[in-house]
Formats: structure tokens, C-alpha cells, sequence
């Protein structure tokens, strides 16, 4: 079994996120990168796929030279190489380039499965899988909640809004991975010095074969017109508790004719 | 004027509000055209989408659609593009919305912009980014502009009038059927309403201390009628269901009045939850962050307060 597992380096989840008021980018230099953490998950299931019936786990990641660190990180939770696209030609992509670039990476190489996390915890369009599934038409089951491959048929459950539907289909196929699906594992201290012996592939727009034309800030199909930060909120009233707090608040909330 | 496609999100024939919602923002940019995909599009259907302002409901409905996720439907709203060049697509921000307009963006040569809030009539879309601490306005600039909408987030409104129903019978490729729904499973709801579309939610984070803390929770939400949500350290902890979780990792909400019980207000968790429009905070910690957002705070135990409260709530109805 042969598997691909897409991460991104997004500013760490805990931190304020800005864009810059020049380009109307996130500033990413702002906060620490770090791996996306839903895509932890997806690891996780890769290496549990492999560990159950042998293969390998190739981490891809398509970011800037900083992203290689976030690409390590991955490789030491147990994957066995990984494929960093970098360029500054890709600065500024939207959704639409960066599926074109990473559906070019990953064709051809024989991969049984695609792995992905739900969605990055940054830019939160949850859309790259789908648009990998379309470009390389793979069949696509994403938001698994649980991942069974037995042969070559997949079968897994997808989150909905009324609970979750059975799908089934046969490999090679696109999965994206929620976070209830398993419990990633920290990389152990000899993960961490095996990653840093692990092949890394670095390519480029053009070692893809593709124009950089149709890569960046310049080819993509939105624009940002402006952006602003929300203004602040009017501080509220807050009193302390005694004994009387429940009624105090219902007072508000029919005040406020919530009641 | 052109018309612009709504893609109906809906549970058989329950018509999801957010597509109410839809329809009312595709009238501000042409003549709105509905697209139920599967079964389920019944005559009271058509009637209430035609009520919000629906010229027509395109029904496809095939085994290949009812079957297959995602691709059927990706496929159909692109030929739909093809052959009718609307003015826009827009799309609940729901997994399947959000999936479908994603390859149908792809098939059609368009751009995307999802989560939107608000949508101008020139088309710029305004989206609240950053657990909404950032505005952005945006636009399209390829193809057709491919929306999908937040729901609760634009209000719907009556616009009446009589919508034609046509059954498009859609040819689906092979491609598109590579993967079969074997088995839907319904898990029982209950009577509350859905977290992402509720008017009022009422959460619990650490400070309920337990999955039996949430029962004082779930009595709050059922007494105003809202859903019942939780922070993602009561769901790691498993107090609560992971898909009620609110935030950055878990569900955007954006309801009329937002209750937090005893959830400390990290980033985290108001990525999911800024946009609220009142916002109630209850938490022992006079410095928990989430203070900061709250329109009425209480400091103070939240298993004195929160039954309290909800005592009051019944005597007033």
C-alpha cells in the first residue's frame, strides 16, 4: 500500500491571525508555523493503514522553505519520505492552483490512497480534497470518521448532518480524515532522528511541467478587494454571582426579548 | 435579468432554512433558480421555495444521484452552468455544499469563494475570517462566481411567488459514480434544533467537570428551544459528542444568543463562536477571556446560576 498523506504549515491554532495590509495575505510570519493540526490525523491513519498491512507513507506539502520543518514534523510521527513543493511562484495561490499543483505532484506516482485532514485550521474551505478527486478522477470520501481498506475496496463513514453515511468504493481513492477518526500519535525522539534521514524531494512549478503562469497571486480566480478588523465589541456588563445570578441574567434576556 | 442557481440543501423533503437563505441572496443578483438534487421535492416544497422568491426548482433525481456522493451533483451544476451562463452559483457552506461547488468550480472554470456572509449585488462577497476578528471582501474574477453561504447568516425573508417545478432527468457519468452510499446512518437528534442553523445555542466547556454536568445545559438550551453545543476540551474529555463541538477544529456559529458556561474562551473556541450576535457568559474565572465578548456576564458558579436561570426562564413563559 502505497500512500500519500497532504499537510499544510498553518500559524499555530492558539495564536491571532492578521493579514498584511499589503498583499492581503495572511501574515504568516506573525506566528510559529506548525503542521495543520487536522492533519495529524490523516498521519496517523496512514501509518495505522501501513503498520496493519505494510506500505509506505510519502508526506506532501506545498509551502515555502519554512514548510520543510512542518514536512519533518510529519515524517517523525513515522512516514517514510516526503515531497515539498516549493516556489516562490506559488506565493498567493488560491484553492483552484495550489489542487492544479498538487494533483500534478501526486499523478503517476502509484498511489493507492491520498490522504488529507478535513480541512486547515487557516484558511478552513475544506475544498482541496474534493478538487484532487476532480483533477485526478479519483474517487472521493471525505470527512471519514472511519477508514476500513481490505484488498482493494475502502470503506469508511462520512460525517453528515443527520450522522454519518456508509461509502464504499475500490482504490486508488481520495480520503479526507476527521479528528474523531483516531488519536495521532507524538513522534517518538528516534521518529524525530530518523526524519531528519528521510528522503525529501524538493520540486519546483517548472520540475512539475507546469507553467508558473498559472500558479500565484496573478492567476487566481478571486481577488481580495479590501479587508478590515472587525471593530471591537462594546464591552458588555459582567456582575458577580450572589445568589441572584440566574434571575439576573433572565432579566437581561427579556430585556433583550429572548424571553 | 440572469439567473443565478441555488442549490437546495435539504434532508428528503425538509427544506434546510440556510436554502431559504439562499434564495433570498440570489435575488439580489438575478432571478433565483433552485436545484434539488435527490428526492424529496414534493408540491409544498416547490411552494415554499416559491414563497422566498424561487422562479423555478430544477429537480434531479436519479438512482446515479440518490447513490453516489458529491460527484453526481458536482457534474450537474456544471452543465447547468454550461447551458444556462447564470449570474452565480450559490451553495450552503455545508460538507456537500462546499464539496460540490468545489469540483463544479473545477469542471466550469470558475473561481470560489466559500463562508460568505453577505453578498453585495455587484457580486463582492463579504466573508469574516479569523473567528471572525477580520472582514474580507471579495470577488470572483474568473468564470462564474461559485458562493457557498454560511447558514444563519443571512436573514431569509418572503418574496412570494409561484415557482415552476422541471424535472432535468440528468445523464451522470461512470466518473462520477466510482463511490456508492451502502447504508444511511440517521442518528436520532431529538427535538433540538440543528447547532450550525439554531437561533439560540447554549454550550458547556470545562467548568461543567463532567458529561453529567451537561444534563443542567442541555435543560437551559431545551427551556429557550436552542441547541446545545460544547468547547473542545468537554469533547476531547468526552463529556459531549464531538459534532456539537464549537470552534476552530468543531462548528461556526452564529446565533442570535450564544450562552458559554464554563468555557474559559481561547481562540480556539471563539473561532467558532465571535459572530454571535448577543453573547452570555457564565464562569467562575473572573480573568476567563471570554468575559471579553460577553454582552452580560455573570461570574459565578454556573451549577447555581445556570438551574437558576432556567427556573426563571419556564416562570416567565
Amino acid at each position: 500500500m502505497k500512500i500519500a498523506v497532504c499537510v499544510k504549515q498553518v500559524p499555530d491554532t492558539w495564536a491571532e491571525k492578521k493579514l498584511r495590509s499589503d498583499d492581503s495575505r495572511l501574515d504568516r510570519e506573525a506566528a510559529d508555523g506548525v503542521l495543520n493540526e487536522l492533519d495529524e490525523y490523516a498521519v496517523e491513519q496512514a501509518l495505522q493503514i501501513t503498520e496493519a498491512v505494510g506500505g509506505e507513507v510519502v508526506i506532501v506539502t506545498m509551502g515555502p522553505e519554512r514548510a520543510g520543518e512542518t514536512l519533518r514534523k510529519a515524517i517523525s510521527m513515522g512516514a517514510d519520505a516526503g515531497i515539498h513543493l516549493v516556489d516562490d511562484n506559488l506565493a498567493g495561490s488560491d484553492a483552484i492552483a495550489t489542487s492544479a499543483v498538487l494533483a500534478k505532484a501526486l499523478e503517476g506516482r502509484g498511489f493507492d490512497l491520498i490522504l488529507f485532514g478535513s480541512e486547515s485550521t487557516d484558511a478552513r474551505m475544506s475544498v482541496i480534497p474534493a478538487m484532487i478527486a476532480e483533477r485526478l478522477d479519483l474517487p472521493q470520501v471525505t470527512f471519514a470518521q472511519k477508514v476500513d481498506v481490505s484488498g482493494t475496496t475502502l470503506t469508511a463513514e462520512r460525517v453528515t448532518d443527520y450522522g454519518y453515511d456508509v461509502l464504499t468504493t475500490e482504490l486508488p481513492a481520495v480520503v479526507s480524515v476527521v479528528e474523531k477518526i483516531n488519536e495521532p500519535r507524538y513522534p517518538s525522539f528516534k521518529g524525530i532522528m530518523a526524519a531528519k534521514k528521510k528522503p525529501v524531494e524538493i520540486l519546483t512549478v517548472s520540475d512539475l511541467g507546469l507553467e508558473t503562469s498559472v500558479v500565484g497571486a496573478a492567476a487566481a480566480w478571486s481577488a481580495v478587494a479590501d479587508f478590515a478588523a472587525r471593530p471591537p465589541k462594546a464591552a458588555g456588563v459582567v456582575v458577580t454571582d450572589e445568589g441572584d445570578g440566574g434571575t439576573k441574567i433572565a432579566e437581561y434576556l427579556t430585556s433583550q426579548k429572548f424571553i | 435579468m440572469s439567473d443565478v442557481i441555488v442549490l437546495a440543501e435539504h434532508f428528503d423533503s425538509e427544506v434546510k432554512k440556510v436554502t431559504l437563505e439562499l434564495v433570498t441572496a440570489a435575488r439580489s443578483l438575478g432571478t433565483p433558480v433552485v436545484l434539488w438534487l435527490g428526492a424529496g421535492c414534493t408540491d409544498s416544497v416547490v411552494e415554499t421555495l416559491g414563497s422566498f422568491g424561487a422562479s423555478q426548482v430544477l429537480v434531479a433525481d436519479s438512482d446515479a444521484v440518490r447513490n453516489h456522493p458529491v460527484a453526481p451533483g458536482a457534474e450537474i451544476v456544471a452543465d447547468l452552468i454550461g447551458s444556462m451562463s447564470p449570474a452565480a452559483v450559490l451553495v450552503a457552506s455545508s460538507a456537500d455544499g462546499k464539496e460540490i461547488a468545489a469540483r463544479a468550480a473545477i469542471k466550469s472554470g470558475s473561481g470560489i469563494i466559500t463562508d460568505a456572509v453577505e453578498i453585495a449585488t455587484d457580486g463582492t462577497v463579504t466573508q469574516s475570517v479569523f473567528g471572525g476578528s477580520t472582514i474580507v471582501h471579495s470577488k470572483v474574477t474568473h468564470g462564474t462566481p461559485i458562493i457557498t453561504v454560511r447558514p444563519n447568516a443571512i436573514p431569509a425573508n418572503q418574496e412570494p411567488t409561484t415557482a415552476t417545478k422541471t424535472d432535468i432527468a440528468p445523464a451522470v457519468s461512470e466518473a462520477a459514480q466510482k463511490v456508492t452510499i451502502t447504508n444511511r446512518a440517521v442518528v436520532e437528534k431529538g427535538a433540538r434544533p440543528e447547532l450550525a442553523e439554531a437561533e439560540i445555542v447554549v454550550s458547556g466547556g470545562r467548568g461543567v467537570g463532567g458529561a453529567e454536568g451537561f444534563g443542567v445545559i442541555e435543560q437551559l438550551a431545551d427551556s429557550l428551544n436552542g441547541a446545545v453545543g460544547a468547547s473542545r476540551a468537554a469533547t476531547d474529555a468526552g463529556w459531549y459528542p464531538h459534532q456539537f463541538q464549537v470552534g476552530q477544529t468543531g462548528k461556526t456559529v452564529s446565533p442570535q444568543l450564544y450562552i458559554a458556561n464554563g468555557i474559559s474562551g481561547a481562540i480556539q473556541h471563539r473561532a467558532g463562536m465571535q459572530t454571535s450576535k448577543v453573547v452570555v457568559v457564565v464562569n467562575k474565572d473572573p480573568e476567563a477571556p471570554i468575559f471579553e465578548l460577553a454582552d452580560y456576564g455573570v461570574v459565578g458558579d454556573l451549577f447555581s446560576v445556570v438551574p437558576q436561570l432556567t427556573q426563571e426562564i419556564s416562570s416567565r413563559k
